[in-house]
């Protein structure tokens, strides 16, 4: 018995170890151009992961029906590796060294909240790998990291977007924050928020601040709090599966009034997890769905016919993310050989593009390699449907 | 004033959750000296059983909602305790035949509840689940001070299992079977009384009330994921310890206990200073008084 064990135990030790020698040095073929996404296909965010997923799968139908991508005169068959980062900080560091060391990717699309995208962000640059993150929108995901880049707008311009409509809309003099202190992007945007609108209203008009944690289920301290100090709106910057809860939670502690939202709002999943509390309120985004015109609407139509639902924005920008990929790989006179010339001659074609076209906008990219983009705030209408309530440009 | 009354009410309906689950861990440690750490992942398993149930009956028969909610509270007992009297089968009662010491069955405990959540995962997927809307929800508002239907059901059904419990123990054969066990567990089998039976019955009453805890917090809270019961778990055994883990009025009183230190915390400090009073305070009880607030030195544990 002692000695079977013994055997199993040798024998395990012996594949594992093979396993990994096997996936360390995979066959490579130079005719394929592999592209890695770090995006959460678990973890507090899933529907988002599978958004960038679904759409990054449409883009790479299309692209290798076509024979895949041509580089001067040349066609290369295009690869996509997903990760799942679990939508853990430290996950998503991991996939990108994973993608950048063992599966060799000539870019990282993704990771798409900026929890994660931050400190991706900084292993893609030291690594000298291009990545573009789809979603992310605080300012450190870029910032002096000429490695990285992204195809959403910033939470700066953001947060005065939410400041100036709730402002015009609810014709609100004080306002409440409620936001998730462990995510880069909620307490960043929060902070921005508060600040802009002070500036706004004058010292003192964000009558109540209040944080939570990501895992964190009953908001009834924090609500009860910010109700106590009645403002006229509450700004909520946070994921949607945490909105659900907080938007429900307000209603049982007696709120009537608005809520004012983040892009974080507008995943596929909003309205399925919070039902009739969310209609009627309002956030700003980074495209709306309904009325949507031209490349926009094909793409929304082609989505919603391959996957049965209405692509929220994540599914927008990867889409828009992974063709900016592309059209700088297309830009390139010829494909160099070695692994590391391709992915900076992809990070120096990437920060040559002034103007791109994309399904969320038309967006121009300054020196950190952030776009210029409009903002869209939409209501949700009373079927559940995101309706575009105005755009906001720079 | 209102506020303050306002986070009362708040304490109460979260407290009633640790509560809950807690009395589940006292059961079985009272009787069977075993951490149970699968029991925070059996609350979640009751969840989502509810969820299926009601799903079910809502879309496929399109029963009322209300006959809906009356079905679901007995059968959500039913299965989760099915559920937990099957780990018991499966995992502890053979170690337990084989006289395996305490702390591998612990362990095994906690790799069953890893099995349960991780099970979940690769079921049913990472996708969130919505809890379908059973009660019509009323506020009743008193000045500044709002309480729901549902809240009022959630601290009443508390209180209630509390008593329930504290009856079967303390004034019913097997309850006096339960304490027994505890008490000397070579002895009792000698005297006639059928261990396994009084086991599967403390298991029964466990997961039977952490079903019902993952009916009303579903309803309280609709978002359903499969990590839910992890954390709640872990401190809702806290709870339990703190309140002298073996002992019903233990697990009850700790679990209000910590369900005020929370709110109460996060209603004056940031929310980040949630945790640390918490558990702070809890160690300080636990420091004055190290076998909890209830617990005896040599009590007959129950």
């Amino acid at each position: 018995m002692k000695r079977f064990l013994k055997r199993t135990a040798l024998a395990a030790a012996v594949m594992v170890l093979a396993a990994f020698m096997l996936t360390g040095c995979g066959s490579e073929d130079e005719n394929v151009i592999k592209i890695g996404f770090n995006i959460p296909l678990t973890g507090d965010i899933p529907k988002v992961g599978e958004s960038s997923k679904f759409a990054a799968e449409m883009l790479l139908e299309d692209i290798n029906s076509q024979g895949g991508v041509t580089v001067g005169g040349k066609q290369y068959k295009l690869q996509f590796l997903y990760e799942d980062n679990e939508s853990k900080a430290e996950s998503a560091v991991n996939v990108a060294l994973k993608l950048i060391d063992q599966d060799g990717v000539v870019a990282i699309i993704g990771p798409n909240s900026s929890k994660q995208a931050v400190p991706a962000g900084g292993t893609a640059n030291e690594n000298e790998t291009p990545m573009i993150s789809p979603w992310s929108t605080n300012p450190d995901t870029t910032k002096d990291r000429p490695w990285v880049f992204r195809a959403a707008f910033l939470d700066p311009f953001q947060g005065p977007v939410a400041v100036n409509f709730a402002a015009k809309t609810f014709g609100a003099q004080t306002a409440a924050v409620i936001f998730d202190i462990s995510n880069d992007y909620s307490k960043g945007l929060a902070e921005i928020f508060r600040q802009e609108w002070e500036k706004k209203m004058g010292p003192g008009s964000v009558v109540a601040f209040e944080s939570h944690g990501t895992k964190d289920q009953d908001f009834s301290a924090q609500l009860t709090t910010i109700i106590g100090a009645s403002p006229d709106f509450i700004f909520v910057p946070n994921n949607y599966n945490q909105v659900a809860l907080i938007v429900k939670q307000a209603h049982d502690l007696g709120w009537q009034g608005p809520f004012m939202g983040s892009d974080a709002w507008g995943s596929a999943e909003l309205m399925q997890l919070c039902g009739d509390d969310c209609k009627g309120q309002h956030f700003s985004t980074h495209y709306a769905a309904a009325g949507a015109k031209g490349d926009t609407k094909v793409f929304i139509e082609r989505y919603n016919e391959k996957y049965g639902y209405t692509p929220d924005d994540v599914a927008a920008l990867t889409w828009d993310a992974a063709r900016l990929v592309l059209q700088a790989i297309e830009s390139l006179d010829q494909w160099p050989s070695e692994r590391s010339a391709q992915r900076a001659a992809i990070k120096d074609a990437l920060g040559q593009i002034d103007e791109f076209a994309g399904v969320t906008g038309t967006m121009k990219f300054d020196d950190q390699g952030d776009p210029i983009k409009c903002a869209v705030v939409v209501r949700i209408s009373d079927q559940g449907a995101f309706e575009f309530a105005e755009s906001v440009c720079p | 004033m209102e506020v303050l009354i306002q986070n009362i009410i708040n304490a109460l309906q979260w407290g009633s959750f640790y509560a809950l689950i807690a009395l589940g861990y006292t059961l079985v440690y009272g009787v069977l000296l075993l951490i149970n750490f699968a029991h925070g992942d059996i609350f979640m398993v009751g969840a989502y059983i509810a969820f299926f149930l009601v799903i079910f009956m809502l879309g496929n028969i399109g029963l009322d909602p209300g006959i809906t909610l009356a079905l679901a509270v007995p059968l959500t007992m039913i299965l989760t305790s099915g559920v937990g009297v099957t780990l018991e089968r499966i995992a502890y009662r053979p170690l337990r035949r084989k006289g395996a010491h305490r702390l591998y069955v612990v362990i095994t405990a906690l790799m069953c509840g890893l099995i349960l959540e991780n099970g979940n995962l690769a079921l049913l997927g990472a996708s969130r689940k919505r809890f379908p809307e059973l009660l019509e929800t009323t506020v009743y508002r008193f000045g500044d001070v709002s309480v729901t239907n549902l809240k009022i059901i959630v601290i009443l059904a508390a209180i209630l299992v509390f008593f329930f419990l504290q009856f079967v123990v303390t004034r019913t054969k097997i309850g006096m079977a339960m304490r027994g066990i505890s008490y000397d567990k070579f002895a009792i089998p000698l005297m006639g009384i059928p261990v396994d039976t009084v086991i599967v019955f403390t298991f029964i009453l466990g997961s039977g009330f952490a079903g019902l805890a993952g009916l009303l917090f579903a309803m309280s809270y609709p978002v359903l994921e499969p990590y839910m019961g992890a954390l709640i778990g872990w401190k809702a055994f806290i709870a339990a310890v703190v309140g002298g883990i073996g002992d019903i009025r233990g697990a009850f009183v700790g679990g209000f206990l910590l369900g005020f230190i929370e709110i109460g915390v996060v209603a004056i400090f940031p929310s980040t200073m949630r945790d640390l009073f918490a558990f702070s305070i809890l160690l300080l009880i636990l420091w004055a008084k190290p076998t909890g607030l209830f617990g005896l030195a040599r009590h007959q544990k129950i």
